[in-house]
């Protein structure tokens, strides 16, 4: 009998879930509950949309036949309320109930609002997470605005470059001591603050708003910022609570293994909201990068389908270019420290056991993928030229067998 | 599927490769007019002073970075062949970072380029091949 | 700095307007002549190291090279010309003998330019070689002279061993050591696929090459490097030299250098030594000599195996063939004067020896009045340079030619007489790795197989134009040729009518 299948969530894990499932199973229905009312986008295009580089018509993660050719049924609009586990259905916010053999919950997450004071009294104030929230954005702006956005991370930078140049000033404020904490050190945070600061953005580091009265906010260092537009883009949070209420377990995202199952029984989890083993570091973690989505959720669709499939060697990675400057990490920056530095590039690489963790670039990025490549596949230094790999990412140093087994044939 | 393939008993480190493929992909009608400009080919020559060879991409069967645009510029032809749609490119490079060859890289206009086995320019077959000097690149199945 | 007499030969042209700055010149070439320089982000060239091999304008993607002579030239002087006095000048300055490769340059005369081949008008039909049956297989090897029958009436039919080519035409002699694994195994393929031979020289026969002994003409030289059983037994023939025509009466002397891994091991000689082969055979110096030892290589190998004795053509070449013909020697393979070399005395290579086609002749006339032309194959060589170089060569006694430097400049050599240098960079006459794996013998092989279907082509055009239709029914006839030119002397040698005659 073909089997149904439910996706809850309608983002890269679910697109990488449909293709998991359709590559063993044609038959099976699958059915896909969209809260955005888009066909499934590539979502931090986002910010290339506010900057001209993309239009919505062309963000579409998938061609526009993706559904049907898959065989896929979409419900627009509609978000899970709940997961019956005891009568294997997803219940949707209008009662209705999808039975479902096997599950899957891709579902992402969503931004956080701390609970700024007076937060209510800001006239235009947007989250910046989807499409919607973009075009709402791009409608509230005009050369004569001056924009606020809370938090320096990957999402509160990516709105400013795409600001930059429709607007009349960006301020940008973080409680961390640098740009982008969570993916950069202090040195490259640096350069990076330096660059953005070149191109004339107002950065507020080490510093918050404290309280919000109307278009001024109220910072921490006792500074006052008029604006006219309110960006938050303090960070996001899994959205776990299907999973959890289910009584499945949880930490700061959805508990999976390897195949994607969560602790019950026929669901399975992928994307922004699980948390999984990082290769890299050994440790557990939500790691919400969209690279990591598609393969979860590629692989949790191959399980849904009866293929034993694993997804084991996830690392958390960046790639972040600014105003053409460019900053990639990988892994942990953490273990023994190789680096090079220069005015205008920064290259450290982090060791240990004979293993690349992790590592840092700015400036100069040519072929990272080399590096990306020692830590996914825990490639052990001592078998390999890493010297001339260090300063120069390279397939020739890994040695004639290597090349001969992955550039195919004779070498 | 064909791919490109490099004997490095016969590569001489030569580089004309990279001329010739940087050539077909400028639609340029004189490789002269290359003078002066920095070039961005799609495969490259790697090794010591003994040893050489080059490298383009794979056309993985399994790409990763596909899986990893985030702007779905990257996809797979129903032969085979990873391609690039340069208007859909943003330019962040999470392919570069991802890929195991180093064969992603930066054109000189902020997307991205790869080998495409010179299908879309007008050498319509891999110009590194036909402008190897020792037969060292071969376009083939393997 | 002492005062460097000698002004570069070569001026390294190049066009600033196509220039790219690729660097591939600077990569390709061995000698060092270009250079990038990252101050000006443009190429520079050191034209003292130029020999105008040519490579770099070959390669050049824009084209944008070119190598011309040097304008800057002495004073003009009929007598003292510019090459004689930089010799002067080189050996002023190192106290040497002067060192040159490849074939003899100076402008003497070619016969084969002054020789014209008839052709069928009316009264005897030519015969289109696309419509009608051609025959160019020869076989080498001693004759009967006239059909012997047993005692019970029957014919005798065991011939004396002979060769088999499907043209005659082969790949002379070329040791590995002076040439390149590459270029040896170019050789080899092409003559496997040509259903031909190549000569391994006195370089030994490398292992890898072994499966091409059906094809494959063994040498035993003065030196006798790399003769041992196996070898005798692997080739289809055995060829003594005794002579090359590049450097009659001159040993040959690979630098211990080049004596390197496989070179040694086939050479069977330690690496780093020299190769000295000495000018004479120690063991010859008389023709019965020679047969004890052409009957010792038979007696190796069970007298299977046809042997070549090669010499230089020289003053008394007819005499000596004459000499080789009763030793018992299958074959004579007689190099001319302007063959080619790895490396040979300059003086030695321009001026020793007799060209091919006078010695040709005369060997074959005095063969044949002595009777005994039938007991040898005639093959010659030093520079048979195309198609009807062959087919006047086999017109005027030849049973099948040898040819190397054409075979070179199919895969790839500019004759820039460097070889000596052991910097080829074509990848023919160097033993250095990276120079060695240009030639790719996928492409060299390819390249001699073309070259010689052509000639063949060639050669069967030329006979169907005569009217002839086997290359046995052209050898020695001399009608088929005449003389522009010529004088009575050079005719009367040569056996052949002035043209109107």
């Amino acid at each position: 009998m073909a089997k149904k299948y439910v996706i809850i969530g309608n983002g890269t894990a679910a697109v990488g879930c449909i293709e998991g499932i359709r590559a063993h199973d044609k038959d099976g229905s699958i059915t896909v509950i969209s809260a955005e009312k888009h066909p499934a986008y590539c979502r931090p295009l986002i910010s290339y949309y506010l900057e001209g580089k993309a239009v919505p018509e062309r963000m579409g993660y998938r061609p526009d036949d993706f559904y049907d050719k898959n065989d896929v049924k979409v419900i627009y609009g509609e978000s899970a309320e709940k997961i019956d586990i005891e009568n294997n259905a997803v219940v949707l916010g209008n009662g209705e109930k999808i039975a479902y053999d096997s599950v899957c919950v891709a579902a992402g997450s969503r931004p956080l609002v701390p609970p700024f004071e007076g937060l209510d009294s800001v006239p235009v104030k947007f989250p910046f997470m989807t499409l919607d929230d973009a075009m709402n954005l791009e409608s509230a702006i005009s050369e004569d605005k001056d924009v606020f956005i809370v938090g320096a991370g990957l999402i509160g930078l990516k709105c400013a470059e795409g600001l930059y140049g429709r607007v009349k000033s960006i301020t940008v404020c973080d409680l961390a001591d640098r740009v982008l904490s969570s993916i950069l050190d202090a040195e490259t945070a640096e350069m990076m603050t330096k660059h953005l600061e070149e191109k004339g953005l107002r950065l507020m580091l080490s510093d918050t708003a404290t309280k919000f009265d109307g278009n001024v906010a109220y910072m921490k260092s006792g500074a006052e910022v008029k604006f006219d537009v309110l960006v938050l883009a303090v960070g996001v949070r899994a959205n776990i609570s299907l999973v959890k209420d289910a009584g499945g377990n949880c930490g700061r995202g959805i508990t999976v293994d390897n195949h994607m199952a969560t602790s019950l029984e026929n669901i399975y989890a992928a994307g922004d909201c699980t948390e999984s083993m990082d290769y890299s570091s050994g440790s557990v973690k939500v790691m919400a990068i969209m690279p990591n989505a598609y393969m979860q959720g590629h692989c949790a669709g191959e399980n849904m389908a009866g293929k034993p499939v694993t997804f084991d060697n996830a690392v958390p990675m960046n790639s972040l270019g600014m105003f053409g400057f460019h900053v990639m990490s990988a892994g942990v920056q953490d273990g023994e420290l190789w680096e090079d530095k220069s005015d205008d590039h920064i290259r450290k690489l982090f060791t240990r056991d004979d293993r690349l963790v992790g590592f840092i670039l700015a400036g100069d990025t040519a072929r990272a993928g080399i590096y990306t490549n020692l830590i996914r596949n825990g490639i052990s230094l001592s078998s390999i030229d890493f010297d001339t790999i260090k300063t120069a990412p390279n397939i020739f140093s890994f040695g004639q067998e290597y090349c001969r087994n992955s550039l195919g044939g004779v070498v | 599927m064909k791919r490109v393939y490099v004997n490095e008993k016969w590569c001489l480190g030569c580089h004309l490769c990279e001329y010739n493929c940087a050539f077909a992909n400028s639609g340029l009608k004189n490789m002269a007019k290359l003078k002066g400009q920095k070039i961005y080919p799609r495969i490259r020559v790697e090794g010591d002073e003994k040893i050489t060879f080059a490298i383009s991409c794979r056309h993985c069967e399994d790409p990763i970075c596909i899986k990893s645009c985030i702007s779905g510029a990257l996809s797979k032809t129903p032969d085979g062949m990873v391609e690039i749609d340069k208007s859909r490119c943003v330019g962040c490079l999470t392919c570069v970072l991802v890929c195991p060859y180093g064969a992603v890289i930066q054109d000189g206009d902020g997307a991205v380029q790869k080998c495409e086995l010179c299908l879309k320019n007008s050498s319509g077959a891999p110009a590194c091949v036909a402008g190897c000097p020792n037969n060292a690149i071969v376009y083939e199945e393997r | 700095m002492a005062i460097n007499y000698v002004n570069p030969e070569f001026e390294v042209i190049r066009n600033p307007n196509r220039c790219i700055a690729c660097r591939v010149c600077e990569r390709q070439c061995s000698n060092g002549v270009h250079s990038f320089d990252p101050e000006t982000g443009t190429m520079m060239a050191d034209e003292t190291k130029c020999v105008d091999c040519q490579r770099c304008v070959t390669l050049c993607p824009t084209r944008a090279l070119k190598i011309v002579k040097n304008e800057c030239q002495l004073r003009e002087n009929a007598n003292w010309q510019q090459d004689t006095i930089y010799e002067i000048y080189k050996q002023a300055g190192s106290g040497g003998v002067l060192l040159s490769s490849m074939g003899n340059p100076k402008p003497l005369p070619v016969y084969w330019d002054k020789i014209l081949i008839n052709a069928s008008q009316v009264t005897n039909p030519p015969i289109d070689p696309l419509r009608e049956p051609m025959e160019t297989k020869v076989f080498l090897g001693k004759k009967p002279t006239k059909p012997e029958r047993n005692p019970d009436g029957s014919l005798k039919t065991e011939l004396a061993p002979q060769l088999e080519l499907t043209m005659p035409v082969m790949f002379s002699a070329m040791s590995y050591g002076s040439i390149s694994y590459n270029a040896h195994e170019s050789l080899a393929r092409a003559a496997e696929a040509l259903g031909i031979c190549y000569n391994t020289g006195e370089g030994g026969l490398h292992e890898d090459f072994y499966k091409y002994g059906a094809n494959t003409i063994v040498q035993v030289a003065s030196g006798r490097f790399g003769v041992h059983e196996d070898y005798l037994s692997a080739g289809a023939a055995i060829e003594i030299k005794m002579g090359q025509g590049a450097k009659p009466g001159i040993g040959g002397h690979l630098p211990g250098k080049k004596i390197v891994g496989d070179v040694s091991r086939t050479r069977m000689i330690p690496e780093g030594s020299d190769a000295i082969s000495p000018a004479p055979h120690h063991d010859i110096y008389s023709i019965e000599d020679l047969r004890q030892l052409v009957y010792s290589l038979k007696e190796a190998t069970q007298y299977q195996k046809p042997v070549i004795v090669k010499v230089a053509a020289v003053h008394n070449i007819a005499a000596i063939a004459s000499g080789i013909a009763r030793s018992g020697a299958d074959i004579i393979a007689i190099d001319g004067f302007r063959g080619g070399t790895g490396a040979a005395p300059t003086r030695i290579r321009d001026n020793v020896g007799i060209p091919i086609e006078l010695a040709l002749a005369a060997v074959d006339q005095r063969l044949r009045d002595e009777g005994i032309r039938n007991n040898v194959s005639l093959v010659v060589g030093g520079s048979i340079r195309s198609a009807s170089d062959v087919v006047k060569a086999v017109a005027l006694g030849a049973d099948a030619c040898y040819v190397a430097t054409a075979a070179l400049l199919a895969l790839g050599c500019h004759l820039c007489r460097t070889c000596h240098t052991g910097n080829c960079n074509w990848g023919i006459a160097t033993q250095k790795p990276e120079l060695v794996k240009r030639l790719n013998p996928d492409i060299g092989s390819q390249r001699l197989i073309n070259l010689m279907t052509a000639w063949r082509h060639e050669i069967m055009e030329l006979m169907g134009g005569m009217g002839i239709n086997s290359i046995e029914a052209l050898r020695g006839n001399r009608l088929m040729l005449r003389g522009v030119s010529l004088n009575e002397k050079e005719l009367e040698i040569l056996g052949i009518s002035h043209a109107g005659e």
